[in-house]
């Protein structure tokens, strides 16, 4: 999510003064997403600019000053909210590599190394878990963005688990891997399409 | 004080080359108020540690301690005592008595254990209360949802003065929200009225409820969780742009 698109959601409400923004911002991203005040100054004024919101003419530059959102800002923000995020080609996932490299390094155990990545995560969900236990539920944007965090974290276990399986299986029926001296294995999907890899 | 010891436990199945090791020394101990959960892939022993941990299977080698106790020294009258007054299961199926309405089907563990019927139904229907379910009293359990039909099951137990919970998977037939909701109910069970609770599942969510994660891989125990710092750590890191 950009700032940008941000500070023009909390403006679609009304006019507001740059420290109300910021407060804000802070108040509905549920703290996990903290900003200085020098980016929403600079947003706003790269915005102003651009000529999707407009301030109230006053010189001030600091908090005292009031902005509000341009029809332009409005067909801007509708855009982005149905805009998809691009998630076309995989991203360069560091946790994914060292899996598959750890099949090939022979001094390395495969099931440790999915272990040592299933116990942090699990102790990051945990984390998590517990601004769940602890929460009376009136705070939505702060359960949504908790939960969004634990399903994340969980797909990566999810794929662990399903890799240590995958690991068993090829250790039981050792024809079934394909790796044979004049056999390389193929080309990851999205090197071999060459797509620009995102992070 | 640890509630619950398992020291060196091993059980396998069958002889010779059919043998079947579930569980290979393996040793955990869960103090009083905690929330353990055991994770592994199926197969990996998880059930049969409940059951070992519940008295409900003698181990092949090895001892269990129950608030102190060693099992394996106790009277079979005093085993079926401990697993009558202090162990409560839950289970994945729920396991209710379909012709008994909640209140009863929670009381009934009392009234073997030969309370009084109204005693009993004081305990069951303080212990429903606890889970919100108070107004689903009189209610059979086709007349409840899922998720309603496992805090019953939770709130039988807990009834009376149980203080060890052990659930075998208790969320694995509920839909994402009620098995949140049930690891919620299992974890303030530990934080609020002092149960001490081993749950056994292979999601990651549902485990990171508990205060410890123990991770079971061929009948043993090949890690386990730190404990976690709190969760202000997640908060207020880098500014992001």
């Amino acid at each position: 999510m950009s700032v940008r698109h941000a500070m023009l959601a909390l403006l679609s409400e009304g006019p507001k003064y740059g420290l109300q923004l910021r407060e804000e911002f802070e108040a509905r991203t549920g703290e996990v997403w903290p900003l200085n005040v020098g980016q929403v100054y600079a947003t706003l004024q790269r915005l102003e600019r651009d000529g999707l919101v407009e301030s109230d003419g006053t010189s001030d530059e600091g908090p005292r000053k009031a902005f509000l959102i341009t029809p332009e800002g409005e067909q801007e923000l509708a855009r982005w909210l149905r805009r998809p995020p691009d998630l076309s080609s995989p991203p360069r996932d560091e946790l994914v590599m060292k899996v598959l490299v750890a099949l090939y390094v022979p001094a390395a155990d495969v099931h440790a190394v999915i272990q040592a990545h299933r116990r942090y995560l699990v102790e990051l969900m945990q984390q998590w878990t517990r601004i769940k236990a602890d929460d009376t539920g009136s705070d939505l944007s702060m359960s949504l963005a908790v939960d969004a965090e634990l399903f994340r974290l969980d797909s990566v276990v999810r794929w662990l688990d399903a890799a240590e399986a995958r690991v068993n299986r090829a250790a039981a029926e050792p024809s079934a891997i394909r790796m044979s001296e004049d056999e390389a294995p193929a080309p990851l999907p999205w090197r071999r399409r060459g797509a620009g890899v995102r992070r | 004080m640890s509630m619950l010891e398992l020291l060196g436990v091993s059980k396998s199945y069958g002889e010779g080359s059919t043998q079947v090791h579930a569980l290979r020394d393996v040793s955990l101990t869960v103090d009083e108020g905690a929330m353990v959960a055991v994770m592994g892939p199926s197969g990996s022993g998880k059930s049969t540690l409940l059951t070992i941990a519940g008295t409900l299977e003698a181990p092949s080698s090895g001892e269990v301690l129950i608030a102190g106790q060693p099992v394996s020294t106790v009277s079979r009258g005093t085993k079926a005592a401990l697993r009558r007054r202090v162990i409560g299961y839950v289970f994945q199926d729920f396991n209710l008595l379909p012709g008994l309405t909640a209140a009863e089907n929670v009381s009934l563990p009392l009234e073997l254990d030969g309370l009084s019927a109204r005693k009993a139904r004081v305990a069951g229907l303080k212990a429903l209360d606890r889970l919100g379910l108070g107004g689903r009293a009189a209610h059979y359990p086709d007349q409840l949802s899922g998720g309603e039909r496992q805090r019953v099951a939770i709130a039988r137990a807990m009834v009376g003065d149980r203080r060890l919970l052990l659930a075998d998977e208790p969320s694995g037939a509920l839909d994402s929200a009620n098995a949140q909701a049930v690891m919620h109910l299992l974890h303030d069970a530990c934080k609020e009225a002092g149960m001490t609770a081993v749950v056994v599942t292979h999601d990651a969510q549902l485990a990171s409820w508990a205060d410890r994660v123990v991770f079971l891989r061929d009948g043993q125990v090949t890690d386990q969780t730190d404990p976690a710092p709190g969760p202000e750590s997640l908060l207020h890191t880098e500014p992001n742009q």
